[in-house]
């Protein structure tokens, strides 16, 4: 049996342990603002300062006259929104073929969905951007969006889970009164699976908004450039300006926060389905 | 039912995963295979070279030796270091603590952050002169390595960012241990077992599948470490003296840069078959230390 004393200690000792942990955390975000909001000269001046001695918001102004943030927000919003409906509604479309549907081959072709997670994403890549240079979609926002209409086996996995809960009695319940696939995919099982077509938004936003690969291939023209491509950019531009520089990434990083602590809740749900893939 | 029928929808259905796997990996891999093979530049013909760019890539080619060896460096290293912080993170976690859900959110948001954003935060960080990390170990008289400017640190600092995101890991670990039951835990203090005895007796063998999936994804994962060097590179081409260039920046700079697509897709082909092996290894092994509880 364990004495109360010595869990009373353990128990100390790792609540301890763990704030000194978040203090690490959190330490390079908290830095992040207080860097974006210093002066040039108060960084080089060299003084461990975790609150700036002046405050500087006038580097949120300035960095829009080094670059042309607002453009960046612009286009990628634009690519933002095609992917994540794209990516919502296909997806669930596949996944329900895959978990509702009994067809001949389905277990071959779902085990074919889920090889296609192994493959590393170079060996497609060059040919992919040989096939779009050839059909002139380069510097169009074409193969950064036209993907996300055929399925992504991470989301096509996750949804197929998803509707794995389901009831199969509702769905044949609908067949009899003769619902079709479609109907029952809309009006039954889509609605459904709500909480976790959220999952799938908010795990695409995360993934497209921070897409840099994809911009950098395929998109030459500055005009057309993402945040991404943008800071990269800036970078080169003010290299040393760590103020401009952080604040520039404060910017870019935001949403992404805000929607952390907003829908927290299905992040880690996304997580937890991951978790449970080794049950058969 | 209309079994013909049910079969029609259901392709209906995955029709649009068909299509994307047909034009956008079983198109795109078969031109890859083939192309490997021949001297593709996307302006010029395409020659038929026979192994000419595997030949050339394992005998005559530093630069693929060295990218080869940063990328397993780097594996190496960071699979291990991120999943033993994990677990560990995650063990502490699942303890009767108040601020649990905090502590949650404060471990995890540093995963779901990524981006140019932040490898610029990490930039900063670790300048010598202005970064938190060097001015933190000042504080101390310590006097800080130049990270990203010296080719010996290089990778370490790289290794530490992905240290710093290893909350998504730990969210999956923590979902685990919390599905182990309490009986068998109240059963090992009945019979007087300590907390370690508890941990590596009970914990650890329940979550070995876990660990086994997050080692098996993080460690396809990490041989394709791009981003990061192309941006926090000096030149975007992983300097110091090549210490950043990982494999898929060579294969960026040879199909991109040089327009040496051939080549390019040669070594996408060996790094898939290095990956395979790998991966089948991971599987082999999985049986002695993966513990499965309808065993």
């Amino acid at each position: 049996m364990y004495n109360s004393n010595k869990m009373k200690f353990w128990r100390i000792f790792n609540f301890a342990l763990l704030i000194v942990g978040s203090l690490f955390m959190m330490a390079p975000l908290f830095w992040m603002i207080s860097i974006a909001l210093k002066s040039m000269e108060e960084i080089y001046r060299g003084e461990f300062t975790f609150i700036p001695q002046d405050i500087q918001f006038s580097n949120f102004v300035d960095i829009f006259e080094i670059a042309p943030f607002f453009t960046y927000f612009i286009n990628t919003s634009v690519i933002t929104v095609l992917v994540v409906l794209a990516n919502v509604f296909v997806n669930a479309f596949i996944a329900y073929g895959f978990a509702k549907i009994n067809f001949k081959g389905r277990e071959a072709l779902f085990i074919l969905v889920l090889s296609t997670m192994m493959l590393p994403g170079f060996i497609t890549l060059i040919p992919q951007y040989v096939i779009f240079a050839e059909l002139g979609l380069v510097n169009t926002y074409y193969p950064l969006v036209l993907p996300s209409f055929f399925g992504s086996a991470f989301n096509i996995f996750l949804l197929r889970q998803f509707f794995k809960g389901v009831p199969n009695s509702m769905i044949e319940a609908a067949r009899m009164e003769g619902a079709n696939h479609f109907q029952i995919f809309f009006k039954i099982a889509l609605p459904m699976i709500k909480p976790a077509l959220f999952t799938v938004a908010i795990f695409s936003f995360n993934g497209v908004w921070n897409d840099f690969l994809g911009p950098l291939l395929y998109l030459n023209d500055e005009s057309l450039y993402t945040l991404q491509l943008g800071l990269q950019v800036f970078k080169e531009q003010s290299s040393t300006q760590w103020n401009y520089l952080m604040a520039g990434s404060l910017l870019v990083l935001m949403p992404v926060i805000i929607l952390f602590f907003f829908f927290q809740k299905y992040f880690i749900q996304g997580s937890n389905i991951l978790g449970q893939t080794d049950e058969k | 039912m209309n079994k013909k029928k049910e079969n029609l929808y259901g392709y209906i259905f995955i029709l649009p995963w068909i299509i994307g796997f047909l034009g956008l990996t079983l198109g795109p891999l078969l031109f890859s295979l083939v192309g490997s093979f021949t001297n593709y530049n996307v302006t010029s013909r395409m020659d038929f070279v026979g192994f000419a760019n595997y030949k050339e890539m394992f005998m005559y080619d530093d630069l693929f030796w060295t990218s080869l060896y940063n990328t397993l460096y780097f594996v190496a290293f960071s699979v291990p270091l991120t999943t033993i912080a994990a677990i560990l993170i995650s063990t502490l976690m699942n303890q009767d603590i108040p601020g649990m859900r905090v502590f949650r959110t404060i471990y995890y948001l540093p995963a779901i952050l990524s981006g140019v954003g932040v490898y610029l935060l990490w930039m900063q960080l670790l300048d010598p002169s202005t970064g938190l990390i060097n001015q933190f170990l000042a504080i101390f008289g310590i006097d800080g390595p130049n990270w990203l400017f010296d080719s010996e640190w290089a990778k370490p600092s790289l290794i530490m960012m992905k240290l710093w995101s290893a909350g998504g890991s730990m969210l999956l670990y923590l979902a685990a241990m919390q599905g182990v039951s309490k009986t068998l835990y109240e059963a090992a203090i009945m019979d007087g077992a300590t907390r370690v005895q508890m941990f590596f007796r009970i914990t650890l063998p329940m979550v070995t599948p876990i660990i086994f999936f997050d080692i098996v994804t993080s460690t396809i994962g990490s041989f394709q470490i791009f981003q990061e060097a192309y941006v926090m590179s000096a030149d975007n081409a992983g300097a110091p003296e090549n210490s950043l260039l990982f494999y898929n920046l060579y294969m960026w700079i040879k199909a991109f840069n040089v327009f040496d697509m051939g080549y390019a897709m040669a070594m996408s082909w060996i790094l898939f078959i290095i990956v395979l092996i790998l991966t089948i290894i991971n599987f082999k092994f999985a049986r002695r230390w993966v513990h499965y509880e309808g065993d």
